[in-house]
């Protein structure tokens, strides 16, 4: 099949080659740069958080009434907890992952006052927890030792943190100690004053609560509780399937067995993930939802303009076929035809798509588009144009020669 | 003959009716995504305070590390430490000034009705309410002596005084909160500036608090902030270290008449970083800014990336929805090329066959446009349902400003996709068409 006549047939039409193209291009820049969006954040989206999130929801009580004594209530709660039927295990802690907030600073194996001069210090997220916190939230210890009752130490802002041991996850002991164990070594930054705190422990994975985190996964356990203003948070884990039962029952426990408080924000980490991820899930389905709108759109179009020009060209159809054409010859013309323009389409459309890629780099920090998404693009907007000329490039082949000598 | 246009233009449009329902689908989907994108990206992208951008300024000092700026961009850090908040604010070299940080009360409604709750509450200066023009249902701020004595005095606003006193003149009455007793100075009616500017760290999308009290009571009562507090060093153990820390958690901003006292009051802040640099603070070379609340929301991002790139893509897609409404109306037209060509031929002059043909364009562009209004309308109840409670679900709002800019551009789109395939149609020259019938 010669090239040349359908080129120099579709530089004849040049209004119709030309929005086919453009219309080609700027889908396989969205297509592209909307793609990998998607998979960006279906990759964020898809992380494990490390801890039990099925079994498990945390609840935040707020002491308010005079003579509210933060410590006595606690140890009542967490009691009345524990010996709840279905409860496997409950912890006080600041925070949970996929929270979006919490506590963190940058630890190091030397002291010093600034974070950042600190010397091979890593960033970490800090969980206040006690000593059933590694059973809690569900997370598998690796190497070492749990904490003991013993060493779960009560602070406030005016003494500050004086903890003596921590646990820290796999991913921070790495960056830590890349080469040797991290248990029974010493770090700072943790306990106040410059203390070094020990290591006791390893767990296999816990993110921080803030899921657009760098270094997402360096977490550090500090057996503490917080005494200030009243609050405290539970992390309980239940037995399977037991969770949704024992929520209501949680809060009205903790309501009921002082008045003197306020019972707040019972979730599930199930919810917290979804709450965590939300955004992240409704770009990917306005994305995805645009792209197949937009192929869709584009597919029909070449549709339409197709049946338009087999239309127009009946007679010459005809006459082909009268000097010997053969359908398939015929339709093997209109699908040329097509795999030229999607040709001239997509190189427009790979300029595009690096420009709209560059355009996000530079405004919103996000990576280079990977080489291999321009030519799957590619190929699909190929699939999709011999898709769309297959209805009229067949209807074109059942033309009859005899048309050719009939007028009009 | 516009009668007869009409009558020809709805027979065009039934001889073929799915590339008629393809047109109008392509021109209605591109207007729907293009425009409840647009609704978004406006909303997030309004400035509460344009009619006091002249007058409200954000001072930002950049006391951060000396190894390290606070972000990327070289700015100083979002919020400001307690000891500069408060030098500025005594310095009163403004003619407002207002720090402020969040934190929430429980609060013990006197109704034993109402069960003890958790309001937010803002502390910040009595200025805050002339300075940033709030309105007042009932009563008012308070003044520069009950902030100098922490007086146990609040604000309300409008949906906590409907909550706890049914919405009357709660102007003088009590409200226990956090142990204590305030009296109500005033009752603010409906404010809800969006993007809040005055506090960006707890959301910038957010609601107002629910109550303002005099900013030196959270001192008194030895609290940091809700939303966000940085720290580059250890500040070191107890509340007074905290306050004398490098930390920044609040937010300072100060009212000045225009560019020559912002010029002034610029000077006066490079003057104490330098005074405060001979004291040893201040590592990092001078950096300070003083923000309009247009610059501030500029340099503080509050538009979301995520609504900026799907306001990009939802154009696209209108763009190739309406290019692909260009072809095949020009591929249709000119298959009727010997149609124009006879009645140009019988007498037709140019302007008639555009006139007839544009006519079948607008109603294909008018339907377009109608159904396209409606799925904005759709869209933005999607939005709404897919992100819920977060910033862009709030902002997913169809306001009066916003449909009219709808109304226009979905009929400006359609009209531009019809124009070019009708100017085509004329150019038709009759006497080839005839010959080659």
């Amino acid at each position: 099949m010669e090239l040349r006549p359908i080129v120099s047939a579709l530089m004849r039409n040049k209004a119709g080659l030309i929005l086919i193209v453009v219309q080609v291009a700027i889908t396989l820049a969205v297509l592209c740069n909307s793609l990998f969006i998607v998979i960006e954040r279906s990759q964020r989206v898809g992380r494990e958080s490390g801890m039990n999130e099925a079994d498990t929801f945390s609840i935040d009580s707020m002491g308010f009434a005079a003579g509210y004594d933060v410590r006595d209530s606690r140890a009542t709660d967490l009691a009345n907890l524990a010996a709840m039927p279905g409860v496997i295990a409950v912890t006080t802690t600041n925070t949970t992952p996929l929270s979006n907030g919490g506590w963190s600073s940058v630890v190091g194996l030397q002291p010093g006052g600034d974070f950042d001069t600190r010397e091979g210090g890593q960033p970490t997220a800090f969980y206040m927890v006690d000593e059933n916190g590694v059973d809690a939230f569900g997370v598998r210890l690796l190497e070492g030792r749990d904490f003991r009752a013993d060493e779960i130490v009560d602070f406030d802002q005016n003494t500050g943190l004086l903890a003596d041991v921590v646990i820290v996850t796999s991913a921070l002991a790495k960056s830590l100690f890349p080469d040797e164990s991290i248990v029974g070594k010493q770090i700072y930054g943790v306990a106040a004053d410059n203390r070094p705190v020990t290591v006791i422990g390893v767990i296999e994975r816990m993110q921080m609560p803030w899921v657009g985190a760098t270094n997402i996964e360096q977490s550090t356990l500090v057996p503490a509780r917080l005494n200030e203003a009243g609050f405290s948070r539970y992390l309980i884990r239940t037995e399977p399937g037991e969770r949704d039962r024992l929520m209501p029952q949680v809060e009205k426990l903790l309501q009921d067995s002082n008045s003197g408080r306020l019972v707040r924000r019972l979730r599930s980490l199930e919810e917290t993930r979804d709450m965590a991820y939300r955004q992240d899930r409704a770009m990917m389905s306005i994305l995805g939802g645009t792209m197949l709108a937009m192929m869709l759109i584009t597919g029909l179009g070449i549709v339409g303009l197709t049946s338009f020009w087999v239309n127009r060209r009946m007679k010459q159809i005809g006459t082909r076929r009268a000097l010997g054409a053969r359908r398939f010859n015929i339709r093997r013309y209109f699908q040329t035809e097509n795999g030229v323009m999607i040709g001239f389409g997509v190189m427009v459309g790979a300029l595009l798509t690096y420009g709209f890629n560059a355009w996000l780099m530079q405004n919103f920090n996000t990576p280079r588009l990977p080489w291999y998404y321009l030519p799957v693009g590619a190929l699909a907007m190929i699939v999709l144009g011999q898709l769309a000329v297959l209805g009229p490039s067949l209807r074109a082949a059942t033309v009859p020669p005899a048309l050719a000598t009939r007028t009009a | 003959m516009i009668r007869y246009y009409f009558w020809l233009a709805a027979r065009s449009l039934r001889r073929n009716p799915v590339l008629t329902v393809l047109m109008i689908a392509a021109i209605a989907l591109g207007i729907g995504a293009a425009m409840t994108s647009l609704t978004v990206l406006r909303a997030m992208s309004g400035n509460p305070m344009a009619h006091r951008d002249d007058r409200v300024y954000r001072p930002q000092l950049d006391n951060w590390a000396a190894t390290r700026g606070f972000d990327e961009q070289g700015n100083p850090p979002n919020l400001m430490t307690y000891q500069d908040s408060m030098a500025l604010y005594r310095a009163g070299k403004a003619r407002r000034q207002a720090a402020m940080f969040p934190q929430v009360f429980p609060v013990e409604p006197a109704n034993p009705e109402v069960r003890p709750f958790q309001a937010s509450v803002l502390m910040t200066h009595g200025d805050f309410f002339p300075m940033f023009d709030v309105p007042f249902l009932h009563g008012g701020g308070w003044n520069r002596q009950s902030d100098d004595n922490n007086a146990r005095v609040a604000v309300i606003s409008r949906d906590m005084n409907d909550r706890l006193f049914g919405g009357e003149d709660s102007v003088g009455r009590r409200l226990r909160m956090d142990g204590e007793d305030y009296t109500i100075s005033g009752v603010l009616d409906s404010w809800n500036p969006q993007p809040r500017f005055y506090e960006l760290s707890s959301g910038a999308f957010g609601d107002i608090e629910d109550i303002f009290v005099p900013f030196g009571i959270g001192i008194e009562k030895e609290l940091n902030s809700s939303a966000n507090n940085n720290c580059f060093a250890d500040p070191g153990n107890g509340y007074a270290a905290w306050l004398a820390s490098d930390c920044t958690w609040m937010a300072f901003w100060v009212e000045l008449d225009g560019a020559g006292e912002a010029a002034q009051y610029k000077d006066f802040m490079d003057a104490y970083v330098q005074e405060q640099k001979a004291r040893g603070r201040f590592a990092r070379p001078l950096n300070n800014q003083l923000d309009t609340v247009s610059q501030w929301l500029e340099r503080r991002q509050v538009v979301s990336r995520d609504s900026q790139t799907q306001t990009w893509l939802a154009f696209a897609f209108l763009a190739v929805c309406l290019i692909n409404t260009v072809g095949l109306l020009l591929a249709k037209f000119m298959a009727r090329a010997p149609e124009i060509g006879l009645r140009r031929a019988v007498g037709a002059s140019r302007r008639q066959v555009f006139a007839q043909f544009l006519t079948e364009s607008a109603m294909v562009g008018v339907a377009g446009a109608a159904i396209g209004l409606l799925l904005t309308w759709l869209g933005l109840l999607g939005l709404r349902g897919l992100y819920g409670d977060s910033a862009m679900g709030r902002m997913a709002e169809l306001d009066a400003g916003m449909a009219g800019i709808v109304v226009v551009s979905a009929i400006v789109a359609s009209l531009l996709a019809g124009l070019f395939p009708t100017w085509r149609a004329c150019q038709v020259t009759p006497a080839l068409q005839l010959k080659s019938n």
